[in-house]
């Protein structure tokens, strides 16, 4: 971690002249190579490295689209069109463009709830976990303009809802929203806009990821267990050990991906989206993209005025106070035991979030009408008293289970019971995994 | 605390704190362009008025046309949609004001006040939801007014909010009738 010493002895006369220099090698060696990693790390702990292809994927498709791409309202959806038809593996860029989008929302909610689920961001990392929610936020505002620049029918009447949401603040709310439309609804300017800022954000991304793994160096991984590392013996070195699980969870990560996108390129767009944008034509059924779905039904769950809030404040403030309910977690949960493995309550009410996530996604999807409605309230209900009431509460009244002196205790203990139930200290036969 | 932190202000705090409040005032005057240039510009603020003849639009039919961006409808209602729109009592109302730019702000939102006098069968509108700004659907919903698919806004015959997530009735804009058979919006 970070008190450990530097190890990096550079072995050629080049090496030498450029650590006294500027120790760039020395940097990538401490923290790629030397760097101590608790040993019991298991495959949800692949999934940062796998958010950082997915964002170096998207950057590079990216910025080969924009070669080929006009933000011109007559031209946009024309020369998305032409990428697809004319451009030599246009096709492939698009679909890997597209549907990277969704598979780095897909690898970002696995790394949310595996922190949710041990505890990563108790103190010491509070920091890391929100500079980890600001990554979120861009992301969602990266892929919300990037989905208007093909400027079809869910891409203008998406930016016509989502921008909307601006005009429910009081007293400046138009103004803002003018500002941000670059007129009085969406059009040739507000695409302009779009795609530049679309270009910016991915590198305001990749500078916050550099914060991100910064903090994450000064106050080392956590772990399955949720203990700090005591000893040597609780951790491995990074390279090969954390390297080659990294590898190997990328692989498997991206052979799914590759299915959609050789597949399934269209299982996560709408159809609607293949229509050119007519802003005197609403779709019969707006939605948004999959990874935004559980905060649009939020968002369409307050119907009903609060005190002097009308519903339409109240929804877009509810849809935002779901994201800032992350931002708080390092304070909401009370509890001293990191990892929900040593909580059997918290345990049960994470996958009863995990559920209600879900729940919440699929209403998102449907029609805002009938019994619906009802669900979606429920439900919203439930995803704020899980932060607001469940996390601060059961901190306080559960009791967790004993938990083991350190990770190489929990490691050998799993490992005997894998074993056959041997008593505590039996050697383990070496041919079984633990 | 040494008695050499506490002096009275002499030249040289004048002029830390004038040199400062200089250089905000230079960032601040930097800035204002960069948000400025994000505001419509002319050609969006270029005032268009639209003239629509209306001579073929039967009761119980509508038109739509874009002004300024957005579609405005013009509807000529049936005598039973008048009727309804002016059997609603206030207090049934949502939203208690009228929302028409040809009336003063604060006027109630009785069906009269949605239209313009002696040509009680017309409802010239704004038809965009005033919750996320989609376009609504015109004869359909509950009341049989006009539906938004969106988030399942429901307006009745005179455009006022009934039902669902919509704060506000839609928005009548400026606009007369210079003859029998032609508006003129904006």
């Amino acid at each position: 971690m970070s008190e450990g010493h530097s190890t990096y002895t550079p072995k050629t006369g080049l090496g030498r002249w450029f650590d006294a220099r500027m120790p760039l090698p020395r940097l990538v060696y401490d923290s790629f190579v030397a760097y101590p990693v608790p040993r019991n790390l298991n495959y949800m702990w692949t999934f940062g490295g796998i958010l950082s292809i997915m964002l170096v994927s998207q950057i590079l498709t990216g910025i080969v689209l924009a070669m080929h791409y006009t933000s011109d309202t007559t031209l946009a959806f024309d020369s998305v069109e032409k990428i697809m038809r004319d451009v030599n593996s246009g096709w492939l860029l698009r679909y890997l463009h597209s549907n990277g989008a969704s598979f780095f929302f897909v690898a970002v909610y696995i790394h949310i709830f595996r922190g949710l689920f041990y505890g990563s961001y108790k103190t010491p990392r509070e920091l890391l976990w929100i500079l980890g929610c600001i990554i979120y936020l861009l992301m969602m505002a990266t892929g919300f303009m990037g989905y208007v620049l093909p400027w079809g029918q869910m891409s203008f009447w998406g930016a016509t809802v989502i921008t909307g949401f601006f005009s429910a603040i009081p007293l400046v709310g138009n103004w803002i929203q003018e500002l941000l439309l670059g007129g009085f609804a969406v059009d040739n300017p507000t695409l302009n806009r779009f795609f530049a800022l679309h270009y910016l954000l991915p590198f305001m991304i990749a500078g916050v990821v550099v914060l991100h793994i910064w903090a994450l160096h000064v106050v080392g991984q956590s772990n399955p267990t949720g203990i700090e590392v005591k000893s040597k013996t609780d951790t491995v070195a990074f390279t090969p050990y954390a390297t080659i699980k990294d590898a190997f969870g990328m692989i498997v990560f991206l052979f799914v991906f590759a299915y959609f996108v050789f597949y399934l390129p269209n299982f996560l767009g709408h159809p609607d989206n293949y229509t050119v944008a007519n802003p005197l034509k609403t779709p019969a059924h707006i939605v948004p993209e999959w990874y935004f779905l559980p905060f649009y039904a939020i968002l369409r769950a307050i119907t009903f005025n609060i005190g002097p809030i009308n519903s339409k404040l109240g929804g877009v403030l509810c849809m935002f106070g779901a994201i800032a309910m992350l931002f708080l977690v390092p304070w909401l949960d009370t509890s001293k035991v990191r990892s929900a493995v040593y909580r059997p309550w918290y345990k049960l009410f994470f996958w009863l979030f995990v559920a209600d996530a879900i729940l919440l996604g699929w209403l998102g999807s449907q029609p805002a009408e009938g019994s619906y409605v009802f669900m979606a309230q429920m439900a919203t209900l439930f995803y704020f008293a899980f932060f607001l009431v469940v996390m601060p509460v059961l901190g306080l009244i559960e009791t967790p289970r004993r938990l083991p002196n350190s990770i190489t205790e929990a490691v050998l203990e799993k490992k005997n019971k894998g074993a056959g139930g041997h008593p505590a200290g039996a050697v383990s036969a070496p041919e079984t995994k633990g | 605390m040494s008695a050499t932190d506490i002096h009275d202000p002499n030249r040289r705090d004048f002029l830390y704190i004038a040199t400062g409040m200089a250089g905000v005032v230079g960032a601040g005057a930097l800035a204002w362009p960069f948000i400025d240039q994000m505001q419509p510009d002319a050609s969006t603020l270029a005032l268009a008025s639209v003239e629509v003849d209306v001579s073929s639009l039967q009761p119980g039919s509508s038109l739509v046309v874009k002004w300024r961006g957005k579609p405005v409808v013009v509807r000529n209602r049936t005598d039973k949609e008048m009727k309804d729109g002016a059997a609603v009592s206030l207090n049934d109302l949502k939203d208690p004001i009228a929302r028409n730019a040809n009336l003063p702000a604060d006027a109630p939102a009785t069906d009269a006040n949605r239209t313009t006098p002696g040509k009680e069968a017309w409802m010239v509108m704004v038809q965009v939801c005033t919750h996320l700004g989609c376009i609504p659907l015109g004869q359909e919903g509950d009341f049989g007014g006009w539906f938004c698919p969106c988030h399942g806004s429901v307006y009745d015959t005179a455009g006022r909010i009934r039902k669902g997530p919509a704060p506000e009735n839609m928005a009548i804009p400026v606009f007369k009738f210079i003859s029998d058979t032609k508006i003129l919006i904006g």
